[in-house]
């Protein structure tokens, strides 16, 4: 017996050593990952690099500038009404949204006010271009995490989005229809009821996304809990838009500044969220572009009649001063601090992109967690590399 | 809380004349000089020794725990104008006067940043002078993790250090690229190679000769 228990314990040491040489050599040293710059889970030319311990991540940078063009020196270069051409390509995906709050500051500036029916115009505009950008967001998010349909659900949709947006400023993606005093245009004939009949299938596409992704198990296990931010954090590193209403703080720009914007006429809600995860930064953007499409509603219906210009002069100088005026756009805030000297163009222009900020936070928010979970997280992120390097 | 509340109960001046009396408690002089645009927007310049502590006076007295955005201002007027210049005209003559905007200054280049108090609705610009000789400030990186990225854009673009940064690497260009962008003295080569037409296209369109002929 004796023998028995002995050669047992011995066997078991033998064993224990052999793990302990199987984990010596299988110890890694730690890897280097390149994810990008060209990847089908960004979202654009971003590359991100992280380090590996196992399947960890034990340090990760984003390394942008792929796509620097260089429009904080251009602008120096333009004149007013020129900048908007330029500030379009921003973020490509919502491009009317980009040239708004550029638009607000020259007026704020100029001391000028536009008309209310071109406010509510580019209000609706303005939430046109959100219901745009999310509902890709919406598809895109589904094929980062292996579901196919989902995307083509979503380019089925926004079309019908950049359709409206096409027959009334003429541009599907880079409408430059935003005027300082104005707008271009107005509505042409039959656009409202034809956007109150695209708003019904958009809402339709949200419930299918819904009931498509967001209930699935599989969705719900790969984003519930993971890539937490607290308020604090996301609130020191400039979180914007969906991106910190997600960790719970209640700061919604279209409610909470006073701008020439017809969002006060409407009644909407802003939503939030307590968790912080994944999860709830795609969950507030479900429910955004749903509440869009009511806020859009609410705006056709009260529409006001009169002129859709200001009295500008035909030459636009802008007198000397600064302004700084930010609106919630689609992926967050966006805001310009323009600085005149009184000429016809600016002195200097301070664009304030909201995927700058939101990706700022990702070395530290990806710090600990797994290699799939990088993809998810920074799908949830959401950003647009034009965004990012402007 | 209903939405129209929030807007409507905005205490306006007394709440940006607060943010300027609360620097000024805690910075004493190093407070230089501040704007109050009533209802609006608040700007506030400071001292450049005084720039690290005005950042931590404005998160933790006044509240702005909200990073917005840290950049720099070049006011030198660019001596290249807007490109637009005739190449084969005599060059013409140029402002080359340095004004310093909202809050003056007395340096050529000036950081400013923004941070905004969530709870209470308002924002604040507070900007300080680089000085021209070593153009270095301190590090916000501190006082907000966000003025990371921020920073190390600033360096690229300005050539502004920040002390305190650990990686004031590059974010755009490559690590040997030469001068600092958006100061004002670095030419914009697509304009100097090509001027631009200005507001009217002069330009004859390809096989339009119209011009020749006359």
């Amino acid at each position: 017996m004796t023998d028995l228990a002995d050669r047992q314990k011995l066997s078991y040491i033998a064993a224990q050593a052999a793990d302990a040489r199987l984990n010596v050599e299988l110890e890694t040293e730690g890897m280097t990952l390149n994810i990008g710059p060209q990847h089908p889970a960004t979202h654009g030319t971003l590359r991100i690099i992280v380090r590996l311990d196992g399947e960890q991540v034990v340090w990760a940078e984003p390394s942008a500038g792929y796509m620097h063009r260089g429009y904080e020196k251009l602008t120096e270069v333009r004149t007013f009404p020129q900048v908007t051409a330029l500030v379009n390509r921003i973020d490509w995906l919502g491009s009317f949204a980009n040239e708004v709050p550029f638009i607000l500051a020259a007026e704020q500036l100029m001391d000028i006010e536009a008309p209310p029916r071109a406010q509510w115009i580019r209000t609706i505009l303005f939430e046109l271009s959100r219901i745009a950008n999310v509902s890709l967001f919406l598809g895109d998010l589904g094929v980062q995490l292996g579901a196919v349909t989902p995307v083509f659900m979503a380019f089925r949709d926004r079309e019908y989005v950049l359709n409206l947006i096409e027959s009334a400023t003429g541009g599907r993606f880079h409408p430059n229809f935003d005027r300082i005093g104005g707008l271009k245009d107005d509505l042409p004939a039959g656009w409202i009821a034809e956007t109150k009949q695209v708003m019904k299938k958009l809402r339709n596409f949200c419930d299918e996304i819904e009931n498509l992704l967001f209930g699935n198990e599989i969705f719900q296990s790969r984003l519930r809990g993971i890539g937490v931010i607290p308020a604090d954090v996301a609130k020191q590193y400039g979180l914007s838009g969906a991106n910190l209403r997600a960790s719970g703080v209640d700061w919604d720009l279209r409610r909470d500044q006073k701008l020439p914007l017809a969002y006060d006429k409407v009644d909407w809600k802003v939503w939030t969220h307590p968790d912080g995860d994944s999860f709830a930064r795609c969950w507030i953007r479900l429910q955004e572009t749903r509440e869009a499409t009511h806020i859009v509603d609410q705006l056709l219906d009260g529409i006001p009649s009169g002129p859709i210009m200001a009295k500008v002069p035909r030459i636009i100088k802008v007198p000397e001063g600064e302004a700084w005026v930010s609106t919630e756009n689609p992926l967050g805030e966006m805001g310009y601090y323009v600085v005149s000297k009184g000429d016809l163009g600016p002195f200097r222009v301070k664009i304030r992109s909201a995927s700058f900020n939101n990706i700022s936070i990702v070395p530290w928010v990806l710090r600990g967690v797994y290699v799939p979970d990088v993809i998810s997280i920074l799908a949830s992120l959401y950003f647009i590399l034009g965004d990012i390097d402007r | 809380m209903s939405d129209d509340s929030a807007v409507a109960e905005l205490p306006g001046d007394a709440l940006r004349e607060g943010v300027v009396q609360a620097l000024r408690d805690a910075l004493g002089d190093a407070l230089l000089d501040s704007v109050v645009v009533p209802q609006r927007d608040v700007w506030v310049r400071v001292r450049t020794d005084a720039w690290r502590q005005a950042g931590i006076v404005l998160r933790d007295t006044v509240g702005c725990d909200y990073f917005c955005f840290l950049s720099a201002i070049d006011w030198l007027p660019s001596p290249f104008g807007r490109g637009e210049d005739d190449p084969t005209a005599p060059a013409p003559e140029r402002d080359t006067e340095i004004r310093q905007g909202v809050t003056g200054g007395d340096t050529r280049m000036q950081v400013f940043a923004r941070v905004t108090n969530i709870a209470k609705h308002f924002g604040v610009t507070i900007k300080a002078d680089v000085p021209d000789d070593e153009p270095v400030v301190d590090s916000w990186l501190p006082v907000y993790a966000g003025a990371n990225w921020h920073e190390r854009e600033t360096h690229e673009m300005f050539g502004i250090g920040f002390a305190g940064h650990p990686d004031l690497r590059n974010m755009y260009r490559p690590t040997d690229f030469e001068g600092h962008p958006l100061r004002k003295d670095f030419p914009l080569l697509a304009r100097l190679v090509k001027p631009w037409p200005g507001i009217v296209d002069v330009e004859p369109l390809p096989g339009d000769d119209s011009e020749d002929e006359s």
